[in-house]
């Protein structure tokens, strides 16, 4: 990573409310090509929203979205939507469709903005199958004949099958065992390594913030800070984030509730 | 530190009905900003047959039965109601032309669209509602599809095609019925029956109220995507959703009923000055 190279994505003082619920106030981070940053935090703290910016999937209240430094706002609709395709994304659910097959899914990105015969179509998704270790035999399952982890892998596949120069992960290890979560998160190591992909993970698995992290950045909730403070935390290395000594980091880190238990107690 | 709720004033009747005024108009306002983003979308290409063919079985051929058993009763309910009326005047034998006109330029596409709204526009909004809550509208903008011409314009244009058709079958087994329950039950001659059908129906009636159908399957498609787009929430939203795609169908649908009828009376009379007048 090299941090004077233009951010291949970019937020400067960017805001978002929903209603007149405020989820993210004045956020400013750059993310480097080639780096895979983690953002931390607690539920509800506005990490996927911060993705979905990034993403250009929402658009901000107020503040600008950079894509390579370039204003995502002026660019027209047709040019993000085929900037986008750059981007791959893996859901928290992994929203794949249920309407169409395993295959289907995985092919709907190439079919829809490609012109590749079917034949490639085929190859491709069943290369990116075997990349998430997956058998060509579940090609014609249905997402609900699926396991969570198998969703998760098929979201990936399908999210790599553009070959995406940035991916996001949404809190990828979220609702799985240990064993499957530990398969995601090399799959995510290897994503990164094979295809020199720049990473965005948001998670609250600190065995994933260990394993997969070059860079952590932790938000905390908007409702739980003054007006002048600032929502992001902590910024810096995994190293520094597991030295950390501020009380909100480091009672993330270690998992505990602290000040928390007191407000059950009293309520 | 958390603040605290701040205590708001209570709300008198006027500060109520205002509000409920003003959502009602960011609801219309809102329907109808979705309406026309549909039309630029309609011009983009046809829908792929993999996704239209299956949406017209879908809302087509898989509503036929409940689609036939509401015409056919509408027509037997027509006959049983009219004929105590009728025969008090020694007319009976007209019941035809009343029982035919009721149905091809009202009761058969008011009712049927009102069937195909719970039917149709419920299932639409609860399938783009739940997809809008697990993420797969996002995941379609995600991998470069826009979900309005991938979601809505099949939907819209099956709608379109299917609910005039769905009317035609309607209005068909309401005259199927409403004539063999006159004839075979109240006794009525069959041949008076016909010629007076034949006589007072034209083909503007049913050209109405197909036309009024074509409508009604637009209103469908619309308010159930748009409900469906704007579902959040989880089950619960998704349940919203859908009882309000029906709700909204179905009041939309007796307004522009109601519009419609006046607009086409005022067509006819400014075709047709003098109808009465004949040959």
């Amino acid at each position: 990573m090299n941090s004077n190279t233009t951010p291949i994505l970019e937020l400067r003082n960017v805001s978002r409310q929903f209603g007149s619920q405020h989820v993210l106030r004045d956020i400013t981070l750059a993310i480097h090509p080639g780096e895979t940053l983690v953002i931390i935090g607690e539920s509800g703290c506005g990490k996927s929203v911060t993705m979905k910016l990034l993403m250009a999937l929402l658009k901000p209240t107020s503040g600008d979205v950079l894509w390579s430094g370039n204003l995502v706002n002026t660019l027209k609709e047709r040019e993000i939507s085929q900037r986008r395709l750059k981007y791959g994304y893996l859901f928290q659910g992994a929203a794949l469709f249920d309407s169409l097959n395993v295959f289907e899914n995985i092919a709907f990105g190439l079919r829809q903005n490609t012109d590749l015969k079917d034949q490639q179509v085929h190859d491709i998704v069943v290369q990116r199958l075997q990349d998430v270790g997956l058998p060509e035999n579940v090609c014609q399952q249905k997402p609900s004949e699926l396991s969570g982890g198998m969703k998760k892998r098929v979201g990936l596949a399908r999210a790599m099958a553009l070959d995406p120069q940035v991916m996001f992960f949404d809190e990828p290890t979220t609702g799985l065992d240990p064993i499957m979560s530990d398969v995601i998160n090399e799959l995510i190591l290897r994503t990164a390594r094979q295809r020199n992909v720049t990473n965005v993970v948001v998670t609250h698995d600190m065995r994933t913030v260990e394993r997969v992290a070059d860079r952590v950045i932790m938000f905390y909730p908007l409702a739980r800070i003054g007006s002048e403070d600032s929502q992001i935390v902590f910024r810096g290395t995994k190293k520094e984030l597991f030295d950390c000594e501020n009380p909100s980091v480091s009672q993330f880190v270690r998992g505990e509730a602290g000040a928390r238990i007191e407000e059950l107690n009293a309520a | 530190m958390p603040a605290t709720t701040p205590v708001l004033p209570r709300e008198s009747f006027v500060h109520l009905i205002g509000r409920a005024v003003t959502s009602l108009v960011q609801l219309v306002g809102d329907i109808g900003l979705f309406a026309l983003c549909i039309v630029p979308k309609l011009f983009r290409g046809v829908p792929s047959s993999r996704v239209f063919v299956p949406l017209c079985f879908q809302i087509g051929v898989r509503s036929v039965s409940v689609i036939m058993i509401t015409g056919g009763f509408i027509g037997m309910v027509l006959a049983v109601q009219s004929f105590n009326q009728f025969r008090l005047l020694h007319m009976e034998n007209r019941m035809g032309a009343m029982i035919t006109l009721s149905l091809v330029t009202e009761l058969g596409p008011v009712l049927a669209a009102t069937m195909l709204s719970g039917r149709i526009g419920s299932a639409i909004a609860a399938e783009l509602g739940t997809m809008k809550v697990t993420e797969q509208i996002e995941a379609l903008r995600a991998l470069g599809a826009n979900p309005v011409q991938h979601l809505v314009v099949p939907r819209f244009l099956a709608c379109l095609l299917m609910i005039p058709l769905l009317t035609a079958v309607a209005d068909a087994t309401g005259i199927l019925t409403g004539w063999l329950f006159s004839t075979e039950i109240l006794g009525i001659n069959g041949f008076h029956y016909w010629h007076h059908v034949n006589k007072f129906i034209t083909a503007w009636d049913f050209l109405s109220g197909l036309t009024k159908s074509i409508f009604f399957g637009a209103i469908i498609a619309i308010i159930a995507c748009h409900r469906g787009f704007h579902s959040e929430g989880g089950a619960e939203g998704v349940g919203r959703a859908a009882t309000e795609a029906f709700v909204y169908s179905f009041v939309t649908i007796l307004v522009v009923d109601f519009f419609l009828g006046v607009f086409s009376n005022n067509l006819y009379y400014l075709i047709w000055p003098n109808p009465l007048v004949t040959g």
